[in-house]
């Protein structure tokens, strides 16, 4: 690796930070303004999220006398770096990760869990007990979305034989399987839409918040900077998410069907690349309506044991029954 | 404390019933329904103290819960803004000479609370967006003192 190539990447991983908020909130607002939409609400508008961190941003931080300090202000700090790190492993539309190498895809999905962890671990320590019932329900839901996740990922990464997030995104999985495995990635995408709602605890899966019950649950005694802390990294998991998934299901590019232009036109080679962003970023705005809005209007807060059975026994078996039919296929 | 102008714009409340009669509660859920949609301005329910910036208090405050809104008082972090839901928090209503009764809200409150009143028996959805649109107004005016 040359020195060039080295400060660029330097350079990325200190930019790429700034992105993940940038479009977080951007899609939180999206994502808000379409759900009031289809409640017939107005909504609020589409920079609420950005007025909502400068304001939690401004407010006093409290910190509970029977709190434990340093696990209390660690807590959501570990959260989004773990986001941020992750965000620096995968694709962003048509470029290739920042950082890449060998299991890509497994270091992701374990950074996947730590802001949960770490939200469970600050509940724990925050010392009141409505967060104490949080913490361990955001444990339990984890350990139940977790295999349904890797079953997922897993076949993909059969099918290419590397966990390699670059070499995933730089072909389809669609182009490599025939009819029967197409059905049998159509049964892990569903996984995978399943699981998303539950990875970011939204509204069907968020009973670790769930603010009717538990008065906010995990976050209960959280305020002021640390709150702020933590809305950022819920907003860059959710870009996290939804773009492990493009890379996973849906890397497509617009410049694999149309271009403009060859590599002899500098001006055109740009104007591809705005083009796939354009559409990297509409991909990402399809995925977080179709698991997240729309999964968020359409149902209510399953019951903890429920969402837990939800993950562990149709999930499972439909993600299973999904890679018996991609391996059986590669086999035969 | 600061109010800057995005405190405006993304005020979460919290809600407590102080001893009120939930004539004034169910009043508020009504105005965060979709015919008034106060989350249009930014206005959220929250389910907790902490993450609140506006106290919502109905009802004249009973000897039970005295202590209780002062512990939400001081569990709220700065800066904060109180709202005075209906004629019992202002001023205790029809209970005013009742032994059970330790209100209205303003004379238990430290003397620097922000507090906006909203009246009515019970109040009018439209009228709890107006208090919003009154407190607006309270914090411009603080923001003017302060420049």
């Amino acid at each position: 690796m040359s020195w060039n190539d080295l400060a660029l990447r330097v350079v990325l991983v200190i930019i790429i930070p700034f992105v993940g908020i940038f479009l977080g909130l951007l899609y939180k607002g999206f994502d808000r303004k379409i759900t009031a939409m289809m409640q017939s609400r107005i909504g609020p508008p589409w920079r609420q999220p950005f007025r909502d961190v400068s304001k939690l941003f401004m407010k006093e931080n409290i910190i509970p006398d029977n709190a434990v300090p340093w696990i209390f202000n660690g807590a959501p700090i570990a959260a989004l770096v773990a986001a941020f790190v992750a965000l620096v492993y995968l694709p962003l539309g048509p470029f290739e990760p920042v950082m890449e190498g060998y299991g890509d895809l497994i270091l992701v999905l374990y950074l996947l869990a730590i802001p949960a962890v770490a939200m469970a671990f600050g509940g724990l320590a925050s010392g009141s007990p409505y967060a104490t019932v949080g913490a361990q329900r955001e444990l339990v839901l984890m350990m139940s979305y977790e295999f349904p996740l890797a079953i997922a990922a897993v076949t993909i990464a059969w099918r290419y034989g590397s966990f390699s997030l670059g070499v995933i995104s730089s072909d389809p999985v669609w182009n490599l399987v025939g009819s029967m495995g197409a059905i049998g990635l159509v049964l892990v995408l569903t996984t995978m839409v399943a699981v998303l709602p539950g990875e970011l605890s939204k509204v069907p899966f968020d009973q670790a918040e769930a603010e009717t019950e538990l008065a906010g649950g995990i976050l209960v005694e959280y305020s002021g900077r640390n709150l702020g802390i933590f809305y950022l990294a819920e907003v860059v998991k959710m870009i996290v998410v939804g773009t492990l998934m493009i890379a996973l299901f849906f890397p497509h590019n617009i410049s694999d069907w149309y271009s403009f232009g060859g590599p002899e036109f500098a001006g055109l080679v740009v104007a591809d690349t705005l083009l796939d962003v354009g559409f990297f970023l509409l991909k990402l705005l399809i995925i977080i309506f179709s698991s997240v809005s729309l999964i968020r209007v359409a149902f209510s807060r399953f019951q903890i044991d429920r969402a837990s059975y939800f993950y562990w026994v149709p999930m499972t078996i439909i993600g299973l029954l999904g890679t018996f039919l991609v391996v059986l296929e590669g086999v035969i | 404390m600061k109010f800057t102008k995005t405190f405006d714009k993304a005020l979460w409340v919290f809600h407590l019933n102080s001893g009120s009669c939930n004539g004034c509660d169910i009043e508020i859920v009504a105005a965060i329904t979709p015919r008034y949609d106060v989350e249009r301005f930014g206005i959220k329910l929250v389910g907790s103290p902490r993450h609140a910036d506006v106290l919502l208090f109905t009802g004249p405050v009973t000897r039970k819960m005295k202590s209780r809104v002062l512990r939400v008082y001081h569990q709220t972090p700065d800066p904060k803004v109180v709202m005075v839901i209906g004629n019992c928090g202002s001023t205790t209503g029809v209970f005013y000479d009742s032994y059970a009764i330790e209100g209205p809200i303003d004379t238990l409150l430290p003397k620097d609370a922000h507090i906006i009143y909203v009246n009515g028996c019970p109040v009018r959805p439209e009228n709890i967006i107006n208090g919003v649109k009154e407190a607006w107004l309270h914090l411009e005016k603080l923001r003017g003192d302060n420049r």
